[in-house]
């Protein structure tokens, strides 16, 4: 019995040691940090306990980060998810040039996100940019998407939904084809229209792997950030600004580090209670095999 | 319980007409004229590859012919789609919705087709009844065994109460003595319920005991059809013959036979092939001799290989009698005998001779 227990240790050990390194210890230490001043020049740090926390309640940017964020994530996890499984859906099937058309909705996901954001400045550029040549075709006004704080947030936001789309649907793809086909024409013969089988079979089926998606969709959401930097840097008037590049900016524009913490720490908070949350209320719910 | 016994049993009958199925280049089917008469267990047998899923998926609309018409009854269905052809399937995967109960499971089709709730109710008791799954319905179909998930796909085809059902080798995942017990269940209950059924199977067995008649199919075609005595009766070619019955009909040629000495009926003549049945050939003091290679033990029986003028010959006979030794002397009924064209492998007519040569039975 205790010679197993070794054993077990000793194979859990290398992933062990990695996730303490790595994770669980510097979420520790940014708790501890964020319990104390940044030390600034001979000034060593000292003990203010919740003055950060304070700070960040009268803080009218860190409130705009949070609506922002709260936003962007409201419009990219549904949209992801949701544009992933029809584009799934979609090429599901036999046709000519399915291979082609799979890999062009996947493509966004192996470019860096640096790369797209460049894409779509392009897309956005006002004069000759894609999306101002389409409105001047059908005489729309001219209108710079990305540099007026009224649609900074839903550009960028479009850039994510645009890059995370295609990773998701590689997921649902796999999940639609471990579906027996003979389920399908079971339900043919008993008279089951494509939506009703969608909606009594394979939406239950797939639902492990809409979970899983989902829960990717919330921390992309507020993980993918590099396209602000490119973008916009959230800006113009923080119309665009994210809680996590909010925290980039004070920990590492600023170097305010600890504030920078106890920011961090509200973004674990959140990451933490979401993801728990949606494991245990989904659990009920989803079929695994 | 008669499904739809007020209906025209002639509107369960199913009629092939000129049929074809070709895959880009390669032939499944060809030209297949077939009446499934109505209320009647109809086997398609035939090795893998022959086509008889593929004939079963046109008739049940999951697949469109590439030549002739499908008719259920009067009605031609060749581009009907599944739903409105009016029959069930069980699939050989069963076909079960993992995340669905049994009793959803069962009740799929009906819900579908918005049945009310009190007639899905009262007919889920008398067929769950009938099928023994009334403990089993709030299981997943990962909780039961291979033979209750069987029966659970079966419920799901009478449950819709239509006159013709489609099974595509549905005993073929079960181990031996489930199927055995399931081809009696499968036919009593075609029976009582008076299904058109057309079943698939590269079974032999499964086609012998269960069906009122056999298609025999081989690549593509059909072979032979008919009752089970007809066809192992008179096998109309060499490849029925040899596909039915274990072990399968000796075929030897005449010219071997008339070396040995034996007497053959005048057709018999160079260029065929004689037919006979390893069970049907008896060994006794006279006769037409044959040089013993082998003896197999296979518990009620004796397979004997022997050669009779250079060719092998299969002889079975039951194992309480001495084992044979050194030179056999075969016998055989004369209306045992069944003779091919060697060239075009079908059946040659003739009259056996009203007497055998030698007497009919030896104790030995």
């Amino acid at each position: 019995m205790r010679r197993a227990w070794g054993q077990a240790w000793l194979f859990i050990l290398p992933a062990f040691v990695f996730l303490l390194a790595f994770t669980h210890i510097p979420v520790v230490q940014t708790l501890i940090d964020s319990f104390w001043s940044t030390a600034k020049g001979r000034r060593p740090a000292r003990f203010v306990g919740l003055e950060n926390y304070a700070h960040m309640m009268a803080d009218p940017i860190f409130a705009k980060a949070m609506i922002n964020s709260a936003i962007y994530g409201a419009i990219t996890i549904p949209a992801s998810v949701g544009l992933s499984l029809v584009m799934a859906l979609f090429v599901h099937r036999r046709f000519r040039g399915v291979g082609l058309m799979r890999v062009a909705f996947f493509t966004p996901t192996v470019l860096p996100l640096i790369a797209v954001a460049n894409i779509w400045l392009f897309f956005y550029a006002p004069g000759f940019g894609l999306i101002a040549q389409l409105r001047d075709l059908v005489g729309l006004a001219p209108v710079n998407l990305v540099g007026q704080p009224a649609t900074a947030l839903y550009a960028v936001a479009a850039v994510t939904v645009w890059k995370e789309a295609g990773f998701f649907m590689i997921f649902y793809l796999a999940a639609l084809q471990t579906i027996p086909e003979p389920l399908r024409e079971a339900a043919a013969i008993e008279g089951c229209r494509p939506w009703t089988f969608f909606r009594r079979v394979t939406w239950p089926l797939i639902m492990p792997t809409t979970l899983f998606v989902s829960v990717n969709a919330v921390i992309g959401a507020f993980r993918l950030v590099d396209h602000v930097y490119v973008m916009t840097r959230g800006g113009p008037d923080n119309a665009s600004q994210l809680l996590l590049y909010y925290i980039y900016e004070v920990g590492f524009r600023f170097w305010d580090t600890a504030y920078a913490s106890a920011l961090t720490m509200v973004l674990v908070a959140i990451l933490t209670v979401v993801g728990i949350g949606q494991f245990f209320a989904a659990d009920r719910k989803v079929h695994y095999k | 319980m008669m499904i739809a016994p007020d209906n025209n049993p002639a509107d369960a009958a199913v009629t092939l007409d000129g049929v074809g199925r070709s895959f880009d280049a390669a032939v499944a089917l060809s030209d297949i004229n077939l009446t499934f008469a109505p209320q009647r267990f109809t086997a398609l047998l035939g090795p893998s590859g022959c086509g008889k899923s593929t004939l079963l998926r046109l008739v049940a609309g999951l697949d469109r012919p590439t030549k002739g018409r499908v008719l259920i009854g009067a009605r031609d269905v060749t581009d009907a789609p599944p739903v409105a052809r009016d029959l069930s399937m069980v699939f050989q995967s069963y076909a079960l919705f993992p995340h669905l109960t049994v009793r959803d499971n069962i009740l799929f089709g009906l819900s579908v087709r918005r049945v009310p709730r009190a007639d899905q109710d009262a007919r889920l008791a008398r067929v769950a009844g009938m099928m023994g799954l009334d403990t089993l319905l709030a299981r997943k179909p990962a909780q039961l065994s291979g033979g209750q998930q069987q029966r659970v796909a079966l419920a799901r085809a009478v449950i819709s109460e239509r006159p013709i059902c489609l099974m595509d080798e549905p005993l073929s995942n079960l181990d031996a003595k489930l199927r055995a017990e399931m081809r009696l269940e499968l036919r009593a209950l075609q029976q009582r319920l008076g299904l058109t059924v057309i079943y698939v199977t590269h079974d032999q067995v499964e086609a012998m005991t269960m069906a009122d008649r056999i298609v025999l199919l081989n690549a593509g075609r059909v072979e032979q059809e008919g009752t089970p005595e007809d066809i192992y009766r008179h096998p109309a070619t060499t490849f029925v013959a040899r596909f039915i019955g274990t072990p399968p009909m000796n075929l030897i040629p005449a010219d071997s036979l008339h070396r040995a000495g034996a007497a053959l009926p005048p057709e018999a003549v160079s260029g065929t092939l004689v037919g006979l049945r390893p069970e049907e050939i008896m060994l006794g003091d006279h006769g037409t001799p044959a040089d013993l290679d082998s003896v197999e033990f296979l518990g009620a029986d004796l397979l004997i290989t022997a050669r009779v003028g250079g060719a092998p010959v299969v002889i079975r006979r039951p194992a309480h009698l001495p084992r044979p030794s050194g030179r056999l002397h075969l016998t055989w009924p004369a209306d045992a005998l069944h003779l091919f064209d060697a060239a075009t492998f079908r059946r040659i007519a003739f009259t056996p001779a009203p007497l055998p040569a030698v007497p009919l039975l030896q104790p030995s």
